[in-house]
C-alpha cells in the first residue's frame, strides 16, 4: 500500500478515536439531561442534536465553514485567542466530526439511560449514594450497553464520513486527507486498484464493527 | 431509641390531596393501611424524602429531616433510613453481595447494628451471597431488599407493600422472616399494606388511610375493634389477641392463655410459654347468654357488650365485647340482637368458632 493510502488510514483512526472520546465526554450529560429533565427545552435541545441525522453533510459542513472562518463569529474568537483559524485543520476537523456524529453518540446513550428508569437511583439514595456517586455507580453501569453502542456508531460513523470532512478539511495530506477523501482522489485519477482496496478495506471495516454491534452487545437486562 | 416519630404531610394528587398529621410510636412496626390510591406510599415516599412535601415535617425523635416551616429539608441520601420497595429493585449488575454492600459502604459507621453474616443469616440468605439478583426467586430477591436496607444502618425501615408482588407460597416464605425482624429489630418500622392479614400478624400500631386522610391511628387492638370505622376491613374485621402458649393436651389441642381465658387451637410446635398472636374474626364470633355445654364450640369466654354498630350489610350488626380488659368483636344479625335484647353493659358468652394462630 502506498504511504499516501497509509497516512490517510492513519488520519482515520486517529480522528475517530478522537472523536469518539469527545462525544463521550459531551455526549453523556447531553444524553443525562435529556432522559431526566422535565424541562421545555427539551424538545428543542433533541432536535437539534438530531440535525446531523437529516442534513446533508454538505450543509453542515457549509455552515462550519462559514462559522469558523476569518468573518464567523467562530473564526473571530479562535483568531483573537491566538489558535488561528480552524477549517483546513486537523483540530477544524475533529470539531466538525464531533456536531456531525452527535446524534449517534447521544441517542443510544439516551436510550439506556431512558431504560434504566427513576427506581434504581431512588433506591441508590436510600442507601445513601449522593445523585453523582449514583451516576457513576448505578446509572452508568446499567446504561452500559447504550455506551458501547454509542462508542462503536460514533467511531464508524466518524470513520465514514466525506461530505462534511471536504466541506471544512480541504484535502491536506497528513492533516485532513482521510480515507474517503483519499478514495476519492483515487477514482478520480482512474487508480481503480488502489481505490479497490481502500473501499474493501471500509467494507469490512463496516461489517465487522455492526457484527460486532449486533452480536456481543446484550440486549438490555431488565433490573429486577 | 423510643423518641416519637412525627409525620406531617400535604401532597397535592390528581383525584385527591394526602393530608395527614401523624405522631408515630418510636417502635415497633407501624402499618399504614388503606385501599390502593389512599395516599399510602405517597406518605412513605415522602418520609424516604424522595417526594418533597410542602408544608411536610418529619422527624425522627430530636432528628429533623424535613421541616418545611423552617425550609428545612434533609435530601434522601443524608437521611439513615432503610426502604423496601414492592419490587426488590436489586441492582442487576451486582452480586447478592454487592447488593448488600453498596449501602453498608456508604453508611457512617456511627450506626451500624449489624454485620453482614449476621444479617445475611437473620434473613436466610446466606447461600445466596455470590449469585447475580436474576438468577433469585421473587422471595429471595425481596429477601436480599430486606437485608440491604438493614445493612445500611437506618434508623428507621420502610417498608412499601413488600409482599404485594408475591405469590401467596412466596408470601408465606417472607412473613417469618418478618416476624422476626420484629422481634429482632430494636428500630422503628412503618410498614405499608393493604393485606389485612398481613397488618394483623405483623403491626403493633395501625395508622388506616382513606382517601388521602387519616382515620384512625393508634395502638393495633383499639383500632381494630373500633366499630365505628366505615367498612375498612369489611369482612375481615376481627381483632387480634396477644396470647401465651400454656399447655400441649394429648388430643392434639394447644390451650392458649390470654387476659380473658384459655383458648383452645390446633397442636402447635411452639414452647410452653412461648407467646403468639392470633386473629378472632367477628364473623367467627357468636353470642350466647346462657353456657353452652352441650355444642361442638370448644372456645367460649365471659364477655360484656361495650357497644353496637351496624355493619355495611344489611341485617348484621358489629358488638364489641370486653373481655376482661381485651377487645373482641362479633358479627351477628339485628334479629338476634333484638331477640337476646342484647345492649352496652350486658354479660354474656363469646363462642368463638374458629382463630387464626399468626405465624
Amino acid at each position: 500500500m502506498p504511504n499516501a493510502d497509509l497516512a490517510a488510514v492513519w488520519l482515520t483512526l486517529k480522528l475517530a478515536t478522537v472523536v469518539t472520546l469527545l462525544l463521550l465526554l459531551v455526549g453523556t450529560p447531553i444524553a443525562w439531561w435529556l432522559a431526566r429533565t422535565r424541562s421545555r427545552l427539551k424538545g428543542v435541545v433533541g432536535a437539534l442534536v438530531a440535525m446531523p441525522l437529516v442534513l446533508p453533510p454538505t450543509v453542515i459542513g457549509f455552515y462550519l465553514l462559514v462559522a469558523m472562518g476569518p468573518h464567523g463569529p467562530v473564526g473571530r474568537l479562535t483568531e483573537a485567542l491566538g489558535i488561528g483559524l480552524l477549517p483546513f485543520t486537523f483540530p477544524g476537523l475533529v470539531i466538525a466530526s464531533v456536531i456531525y456524529s452527535l446524534p449517534f453518540v447521544v441517542q443510544p446513550i439516551h436510550n439506556a439511560f431512558g431504560a434504566v428508569g427513576e427506581r434504581p437511583l431512588e433506591v441508590a439514595a436510600t442507601l445513601r449514594a449522593s445523585p453523582w456517586d449514583a451516576f457513576w455507580s448505578v446509572a452508568v453501569p446499567l446504561a452500559r450497553p447504550g455506551f458501547i453502542s454509542g462508542a462503536i456508531l460514533g467511531f464508524a460513523h466518524t470513520v465514514g464520513e466525506f461530505g462534511v470532512v471536504l466541506m471544512i478539511g480541504g484535502n491536506i495530506p497528513a492533516q485532513t486527507r482521510v480515507v474517503s477523501v483519499q478514495i476519492y482522489d483515487h477514482v478520480e485519477a482512474l487508480e481503480y486498484t488502489q481505490a479497490h482496496w481502500l473501499a474493501g478495506g471500509m467494507l469490512l471495516f463496516s461489517f465487522v464493527v455492526l457484527l460486532g454491534l449486533y452480536t456481543f452487545n446484550p440486549a438490555r437486562r431488565k433490573a429486577p | 431509641m423510643t423518641s416519637e416519630i412525627r409525620a406531617r404531610f400535604r401532597v397535592d394528587r390528581n383525584d385527591f390531596t394526602v393530608d395527614v398529621d401523624l405522631t408515630l410510636p418510636g417502635s415497633g412496626v407501624t402499618a399504614l393501611f388503606g385501599p390502593s390510591g389512599s395516599g399510602k406510599t405517597t406518605c412513605l415516599r415522602a418520609m424516604a424524602g424522595l417526594e418533597r412535601a410542602p408544608e411536610g415535617l418529619f422527624a425522627l425523635g430530636d432528628t429533623v429531616w424535613q421541616d418545611e416551616a423552617r425550609g428545612h429539608f434533609v435530601p434522601t441520601h443524608k437521611r439513615a433510613l432503610g426502604m423496601v420497595f414492592q419490587e426488590a429493585s436489586l441492582f442487576p449488575h451486582l452480586s447478592v453481595r454487592g447488593n448488600m454492600e453498596f449501602g453498608q459502604k456508604r453508611a457512617s459507621t456511627a450506626g451500624k447494628h449489624f454485620a453482614l453474616p449476621a444479617v445475611a443469616e437473620l434473613l436466610g440468605i446466606g447461600h445466596l451471597l455470590e449469585r447475580m439478583p436474576t438468577l433469585l426467586s421473587g422471595g429471595e430477591r425481596q429477601r436480599v431488599a430486606i437485608a440491604r436496607a438493614l445493612l445500611a444502618a437506618p434508623r428507621i425501615l420502610l417498608m412499601d407493600e413488600p409482599l404485594a408482588g408475591l405469590d401467596h407460597k412466596r408470601k408465606l416464605e417472607i412473613l417469618p422472616y418478618l416476624e422476626r425482624l420484629h422481634r429482632e429489630l430494636a428500630i422503628p418500622v412503618i410498614y405499608v399494606s393493604h393485606a389485612p392479614d398481613e397488618v394483623a400478624r405483623l403491626a403493633d400500631h395501625l395508622v388506616l388511610l382513606d382517601r388521602g386522610n387519616a382515620i384512625a391511628s393508634g395502638p393495633l387492638n383499639t383500632v381494630l375493634s373500633r366499630i365505628d370505622l366505615p367498612a375498612t376491613f369489611a369482612d375481615d374485621a376481627g381483632v387480634v389477641i396477644e396470647a401465651a402458649v400454656a399447655e400441649h393436651e394429648a388430643d392434639d389441642l394447644t390451650r392458649l392463655v390470654f387476659p380473658g381465658g384459655h383458648i383452645y387451637v390446633s397442636r402447635r410446635d411452639a414452647a410452653i410459654g412461648s407467646s403468639v398472636r392470633c386473629r378472632i374474626l367477628a364473623r367467627d364470633v357468636s353470642l350466647a347468654l346462657i353456657r353452652q355445654t352441650q355444642a361442638s364450640i370448644l372456645n367460649c369466654v365471659n364477655a360484656i357488650v361495650v357497644d353496637l354498630a351496624a355493619t355495611e350489610t344489611p341485617g348484621q350488626v358489629l358488638v364489641r365485647l370486653d373481655v376482661a380488659g381485651s377487645p373482641l368483636l362479633a358479627r351477628i344479625t339485628r334479629r338476634s340482637v333484638n331477640r337476646l335484647a342484647i345492649c352496652p353493659g350486658l354479660a354474656l358468652h363469646a363462642q368463638i368458632k374458629s382463630v387464626a394462630l399468626l405465624g
